[in-house]
């Protein structure tokens, strides 16, 4: 593994939603702060910083990540998704995200893109999922506005559409 | 054409903020760009709860590349003045320290710079000599008259202190059949939004004005506080809101201290500022409610009818009084009956300064502290007069009919049913196989418990209560303050399309659907026919000092005033319609989209063809029915100041929950087990049954963690132990269980369309209810918050015989701190005589020594070094100041000392033995006891302890690669027999 130096900016370049993308980061800087402040996309937030809340998480070669806690140039090389990259095209959402407006399943919206992005790989993985085990997962976020039924109810309906009509997703 | 006209209100429709938050295009504070040039500002925080600040040096911080300007106290109060405080008290309320420092994580001074990043490298430039005082930390030990005093211009921490006195309290307790009591420690907590707090301040010096656009959420009255202590007239003082704020229960009041900061810090470095609060600053610093002892007594008669109430409340409001404190005392001042009819009422009110974060706005704001007390002892008059409690209910419900009703202390309650929603509640959420369930549970030796409260949800809050902490004769003085202006703004532009805006500043609550629903209703339209802007600019908008969103206000007030805009408009636009279509106006009717004659639906005008016609054709139309744009102010005349006797009606609007539970706690662990929840609401009518939904899944999530796991947690010495989310416990879908939610619909006589608010009502009746469970299950009679399995678990758990005392080295404990021990050992590949001479040696040391910028020997067996430590998410400086004792050259010796920072200090001591291995090489065995202040030790013991060992060990580890071993950490296992 090649060594960063701490006072020189180094380029990241990954691919984000599909698209490639490059920037420069200090080593030291945040994958959130990179994705947000460097390439604009803000859609993913910022809620501890110490990875516990999940707002920040993302999906990093295919696997669920807290962006806080890992640095802009861990990500270099990556495939990345993140909340803009999951509806199918603009003005349409994605079946998880229309589930979640049908069940009211968020209100300030601030916790609901990094529950968002667990949740539509875990879909993927687990097509009939049960609301315990949907407890258990969701375990990982902090939602201080819904109190989680809306959520769990939109997500056992969005299982449900993605098992009925696959396409969808 | 759709003949019946549809309600929109009452329907779930989709909410149209949800399209953006879905796919991430938000608008958020930490969303939206800044100008060039703009400057990001970190703040240096107090590490102290209490102590004087000596000298402050930043001239190392200044010199930093990046750094434009590095604000202290002085800079703050050069100029503007203190911000108001809300008693009549000698104190001063800054928003920086001045001479002192008063709770951990006061913020002591403000860095700007090109990028938060330096920002942050400079704090730890600035040093900052404190003389630690003793702390105050308990609120009754705050009123015994030996603790320091917290300001210079108060004689004790008393801050306030008032009596009233409603009906005839005397007598009743004197004639009653039993006195019942209950005294109730309500514990510190916060409903900590997922977003932080964040603002971007300008200063125009040319004008001299600000204009800051921040994530507050009102009130506006502290936009008066703000200006003044800004030191310019309001119109010089912009305030703006992003579109988007991510949630903030009452929080996000309090950001508006830093509103002042950072304006002067944007002036004093002549360029934008822009600040986001990280998740540490927000849990040691932002806003919490209060805590607050109360003794609660009841003059009760032999059937369990209360006659009388004493209250007696002793608030904390941390360390300093900020606006609008003490405002959660004298909130739930009209209804400190509750849902009773309780006609004699006796309260004595005090306020005390503690070193604390201040307190202010959150979910419920002084209903969970009244309501716990109250229906505690509602609980307590049920056990010791062998009642069922829904009984002892039952008994001192306000009765049917007796509405509007208002009570002893001043309160109208606008409408309900009070026994019609209660019985209906026992009904449908199944009381009766509950206490079967009970039943059964218990003939199998399970703990189980069944809590109940009835509570009033107040809603709108009148501007006047707060001022019921003056006399009469302070009030006459200061003029009189009521009411709750409400605004709403409704425009039609040239193609007759509406716009809607309102000053109700949401935080997550789809206002914006709500009100393109009520405005639909209104004008015969379709929701999406109307678009809503909620977004507020003091300088150019409508809006007033009850402007924001609080007290539950949005369904009813602001609601309430968009429905009487668009009455407004829709009556002018009758009168051109009548005009066009050749009828009266009274025979106009909207609907479909269209305006008609009421009969002849064919004689009809397209809405948005007659909504253009003022842009169009003014000519057409008389002056007066010119509808263009319509500002209705809307303030609901029930709302008047506190009487001469202190009678104050504190909120527009009543609600009614009536909340019972069964819970089951394991008779190992202490663990609560929430088995059933079910909560009746009335709260009038209600416009979009979806949200009303969330309202209270999400209030009941927030109540769920108050009474199980949330506390802000202070040490005696005032240090803060709570400090990140993996110590401050918020619940997670797998602690929050779905309740059975109940309602019925009284509709309030005073509002315009019958609502009353229920975002608030389950933050207060909940924690009570699971604590009258558990109290039942236990056969408790005194327990507090938050119900942690230790707690309930000590109060039928025999007490645990002590551990046994501990070893070497000798704990250095004032008793104050957080401990810490650990032992280990590891292995050199170097002699002991050769390690002895390395540990001894500065230069070694620094290359060992993980983060250490220099090391520094004063003498043989004095060191001092300067080392960057990180403990989980803080990372700071610390000056280490080491002596060696007991040397036994080469096999032992001992290490104590002190390590201090920005962050926080320690004190302790280590032994280190060294012994040769048949190899060769050098057995190191340590072992270390250390005690932690400040900051850091808010992080919490797992954090802490996880980081002093992999600090100790990467020690070893570099010793280990020092003494010639391979340096490759893949190689740990074999140069450590076993791990540190
Ligand atoms: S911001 Fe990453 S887990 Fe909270
Ligand atoms: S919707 Fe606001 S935090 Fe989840």
């Amino acid at each position: 593994m090649h060594r960063l130096s701490a006072d020189r900016r180094h380029r990241v370049r990954f691919t984000l939603n599909g698209k490639p993308v490059e920037a420069d980061a200090e080593p030291r800087m945040l994958l959130t702060d990179f994705l947000r402040h460097e390439l604009g996309q803000t859609g993913t937030h910022v809620g501890c910083e110490h990875g516990v809340c999940g707002a920040c998480t993302i999906e990093i070669d295919g696997v669920p990540a807290r962006a806080c806690l890992t640095l802009a140039v861990q990500a270099d090389g990556a495939t990345i998704r993140t909340v803009e990259g999951l509806a199918p095209e603009p003005g349409r959402l994605s079946v998880l995200q229309d589930a979640f407006r049908r069940h009211h399943a968020l209100q300030c919206g601030f916790c609901t893109a990094g529950i968002l992005m667990s949740l539509d790989g875990y879909l993927r993985r687990h097509s009939a999922p049960t609301e315990a085990e949907l407890r258990e997962f969701l375990g990982g976020h902090l939602c201080r506005c819904t109190g989680y039924t809306p959520i769990l109810a939109a997500a056992l309906d969005a299982a449900k559409t993605l098992r009925e009509v696959p396409a969808h997703a | 054409m759709s003949e019946l006209p549809t309600s929109w209100c009452g329907q779930s429709v989709e909410r149209v903020e949800d399209a953006a938050l879905l796919t991430g295009r938000g608008r958020f504070i930490d969303d939206l760009g800044v100008r060039p040039g703009t400057l990001h500002a970190a703040i240096l925080r107090s590490p102290h709860a209490h102590a004087k600040i000596v000298a402050i040096r930043a001239d190392a911080a200044r010199a930093l590349p990046g750094v434009a300007a590095v604000i202290l106290a002085e800079d703050v109060t050069a100029l503007p003045a203190s911000l108001v405080v809300g008693v009549k008290a000698p104190i001063e309320c800054w928003p920086i320290a001045t001479d002192r420092v008063r709770y951990v994580g006061e913020p002591v001074a403000v860095v700007v710079a090109a990028s938060r990043y330096i920002a942050e490298d400079a704090l730890d430039l600035i040093e900052v000599d404190y003389q630690t005082l003793p702390a105050v930390v308990d609120p009754l030990a705050a009123l015994d008259g030996t603790q320091p005093i917290l300001h210079d211009g108060l004689r004790s921490n008393l801050a306030s202190e008032r009596r009233f006195r409603y009906g005839d309290p005397e007598r009743a307790f004197a004639e009653a059949t039993h006195r019942i009591a209950v005294t109730i420690k309500y514990p510190r907590n916060s409903c900590t939004p997922m977003e932080t707090y964040g603002l971007i301040a300008e200063y125009d010096a040319g004008e001299d004005a600000y204009d800051v656009t921040a994530n507050f959420m009102g009130p506006f009255s502290l936009h008066a506080v703000m200006a003044r202590a800004l030191k310019v007239p309001g119109n010089r003082f912009r305030l703006r809101t992003p579109p988007d704020s991510g949630g903030s229960f009452g929080v996000k009041q309090g950001v508006f201290p830093y509103i002042v900061l950072m304006g002067i810090a944007a002036r004093v470095a002549g360029r934008p500022v822009k600040w986001v609060e990280d998740r540490l600053e927000h849990l040691a610093a932002s806003v919490s409610a209060t805590n607050r002892v109360t003794t609660l007594r009841a003059a009760v008669d032999a059937d369990g009818r209360v006659r009388a109430l004493d209250w007696n409340q002793i608030e904390d409001v941390g360390a300093h009084i900020r606006a609008p404190e003490p405002a959660t005392l004298y909130r739930m001042h009209g209804n400190l009956g509750g849902a009773y009819d309780i006609r004699n009422i006796a309260v004595r009110n005090r306020v005390v300064l503690t070193n604390k974060a201040p307190t202010g706005l959150n979910r419920g704001f002084g209903g969970p502290q009244v309501y716990y007390a109250l229906e505690r002892l509602m609980q307590r008059i049920a056990v010791i007069l062998k009642l069922d409690p829904a009984d002892v209910i039952r008994r001192n419900l306000v009765p049917s009919g007796a509405f509007p009703y208002r009570t002893a202390t001043g309160a109208i309650y606008d409408s309900g049913d009070y026994p019609l929603a209660f019985e209906k509640a026992l009904t449908d959420g199944g009381y009766a196989a509950l206490r079967q369930r009970q039943a059964e549970a218990r003939a199998q030796g399970r703990l189980y418990g069944i809590g109940m409260t009835a509570a009033i949800e107040p809603s709108v809050s009148n501007m006047g209560y707060i001022t019921t902490v003056l006399t009469p004769e302070e009030r006459r003085k200061a003029g009189p303050k009521n009411g709750a202006q409400a605004t709403a703004t409704i425009a039609l532009d040239p193609v007759g399309s509406v716009s809607v805006h309102v000053s109700s500043v949401p935080q997550g609550q789809g206002h914006r659907t709500v009100l393109s629903q009520i405005v639909a209703d209104a004008l015969g339209l379709k929701p999406s026919d109307v678009r809503v802007v909620a977004e507020l600019d003091t300088g150019r908008d409508a809006w007033s000092i009850a402007s924001g969103n609080y007290s539950s206000r949005f369904a009813a007030a602001v609601g309430g005033a968009a429905h009487l805009a668009a009455e407004k408009i829709k009556a002018k636009l009758a009168k051109i319609a009548a005009a066009q279509l050749n009828v009266p106006p009274e025979e106009i009717e909207f609907a479909g989209g269209r305006a008609r004659a009421r009969g002849n639906p064919d004689n009809n005008v397209a809405f948005g063809r007659l909504a253009a016609t003022s842009h169009w054709s003014p000519g057409l139309v008389p002056e007066e029915n010119q509808a263009l744009r319509e500002t209705v102010f809307w303030s609901p005349p029930q709302l008047t100041p506190p009487s001469e006797n202190d009678e104050i009606n504190s909120s527009l609007c009543h609600g009614f929950i009536f909340d019972f539970c069964g819970v089951e706690i394991d008779r190992v662990t202490g663990a609560l087990r929430i088995d059933k929840y079910v909560t009746m609401h009335d709260c009038g009518r209600i416009l979009h049954p979806g949200m009303v939904e969330g309202q209270i899944t999400g209030g009941f999530a927030h109540a769920v963690g108050a009474a199980l796991y949330e506390e802000y947690s202070y040490g005696p010495d005032g240090s803060f132990q709570t400090g990140t989310f993996a110590d401050y416990l918020v619940p997670t879908t797998m602690e929050v269980p779905t309740p059975v939610i109940l309602h019925i619909e009284t509709p309030s006589p005073f509002t315009p369309l019958g609502t009353k608010g229920v975002g608030e009502g389950n933050c207060m009746s909940t924690p009570v209810c699971l604590a009258n469970a558990a109290a039942d299950a236990l056969g408790a009679s005194d327990i507090d918050l938050p119900l942690t399995p230790a707690k309930l678990a000590a109060l039928f758990h025999p007490a645990e015989a002590a551990p046994p005392a501990t070893v070497r080295p000798q704990p250095v404990k004032t008793g104050k701190g957080r401990a810490l021990q650990g032992q280990g050992q590891a292995q050199a590949n170097a002699a002991p005589a050769d390690v002895w001479r390395m540990l001894l040696d500065p230069k070694t040391l620094e290359a060992i020594i993980p983060g250490c910028h220099g090391v520094e020997k004063l003498s043989d067996t004095h060191f001092r070094a300067d080392v960057t430590l990180g403990v989980g998410p803080v990372t700071g400086r610390y000056r280490a100041d080491i002596k060696l004792s007991d040397l036994d050259e080469p096999k032992a010796v001992t290490l104590s000392g002190t390590v201090t920072g920005a962050l926080g200090d320690a004190k302790g001591a280590g032994h280190i033995t060294l012994t040769p291995t048949d190899t060769g090489g050098a057995l190191l065995a340590y072992e270390y006891d250390a005690e932690i202040g400040g900051k850091v030790a808010s992080i919490g013991g797992r954090l802490l302890d996880g980081a002093a060992k992999i600090v100790i060990r990467q020690f070893f580890e570099a010793l280990a690669r020092h003494t010639g071993g391979p340096a490759r950490t893949g190689l740990f296992a074999r140069l450590f027999g076993r791990g540190a």
